[in-house]
């Protein structure tokens, strides 16, 4: 993994094969306190606690096809290499919460990559699931809500071509007005 | 350029209903790319993101575009599966923005089914 977009992308894609309904992601770049914390909430089935200790064995998982399991020890690494930290909390049958920090200014950071394209994929990949991006650079602030798009769009789908370009749009606007610094 | 709002999303609702009833709604491909951690390390959110953009391009309503975890084959990622109605899906493997592009146009557009790229013919079984 290259970009943070990517670990987001990944992490986002574990809630979906936890049955989320809605996941939301935040993304917080705080200058005045040199961090930058991304968090993945969702509404998934959650872990026991014997699976929340095994999460970070790379050589555990819960698929069948192979035997190994990397995102999450990928995640926690590249935060623990950027000066940060990795938290995760989980409720059996209430949802996850995976939370990665960083150092923003930190040399090891990995660059945020296109988040735009993370979250067009999630959304056109994903079209049962709602996602809720809250993306903040200190005073400045973005959103982007499924749940409000489909509500206004009724029966056309949210992976439409014309939707998701309209959606890659809002996206592009929240992004030049946060300027963001990751 | 004017900020997009709400009443944006209301114009191009209507615009899509007004395409949709000129044909019908079935769906002729089915397109998955695998998005495991495997596939999103060696590219595959550029793989998917590449597919949109052609579909946007080509305006076509008939493809369905999904994605799917890891199935085990790490190495050969990012694996793309094409389904067209009524025949055996095709695995490509290796993809990127490039070949896509020719795998789109040429097999999903055409019906040529490309070769080069193929790992397999058929769904894959699961344990």
């Amino acid at each position: 993994m290259l970009e943070l977009a990517s670990h987001i992308l990944d992490i986002a894609e574990n809630s979906v094969r936890a049955g989320a309904s809605l996941i939301e992601i935040d993304i917080d770049e705080d200058t005045a306190n040199d961090s930058l914390s991304i968090e993945i909430i969702d509404n998934g089935r959650g872990m026991k606690q014997e699976e929340m200790e095994k999460v970070l064995d790379p050589f555990y998982t819960t698929k069948t096809v192979r035997r190994f399991g990397l995102g999450i020890p990928l995640l926690a690494d590249a935060a623990r290499r950027a000066g940060g930290h990795f938290k995760l909390e989980s409720q059996e049958g209430k949802g996850t919460t995976v939370k990665a920090t960083f150092g923003l200014s930190h040399m090891d950071r990995q660059p945020m990559g296109n988040i735009i394209s993370t979250l067009i994929v999630l959304i056109a990949g994903n079209s049962d699931v709602d996602f809720f991006l809250k993306h903040r650079h200190n005073d400045r602030r973005s959103e982007l809500d499924t749940r409000i798009i489909r509500k206004e769009i009724e029966d056309v789908p949210i992976n439409h071509p014309e939707i998701l370009k309209y959606i890659r749009g809002v996206l592009e606007e929240g992004f030049s007005e946060i300027k963001p610094e990751a | 350029m004017a900020k997009l709002t709400i009443a944006d999303l209301k114009k191009i609702k209507e615009k899509v209903h007004a395409e949709m009833s000129l044909r019908d709604g079935e769906r002729r491909v089915k397109i998955t790319v695998h998005m495991g951690t495997c596939g999103i390390a060696s590219g595959a959110r550029e793989v998917l993101d590449t597919l949109l953009q052609e579909i946007a391009e080509a305006k076509i309503n008939d493809i369905v575009v999904t994605t799917s975890g890891c199935m085990g084959l790490c190495s050969r990622e990012p694996l793309v599966t094409v389904e067209i109605l009524n025949q055996d899906p095709i695995k490509y493997e290796y993809m990127n923005p490039n070949k896509i592009r020719q795998v789109f146009k040429r097999h999903v557009l055409d019906g040529e089914i490309q070769l080069p790229f193929v790992l397999a013919r058929g769904a894959e079984i699961t344990k």
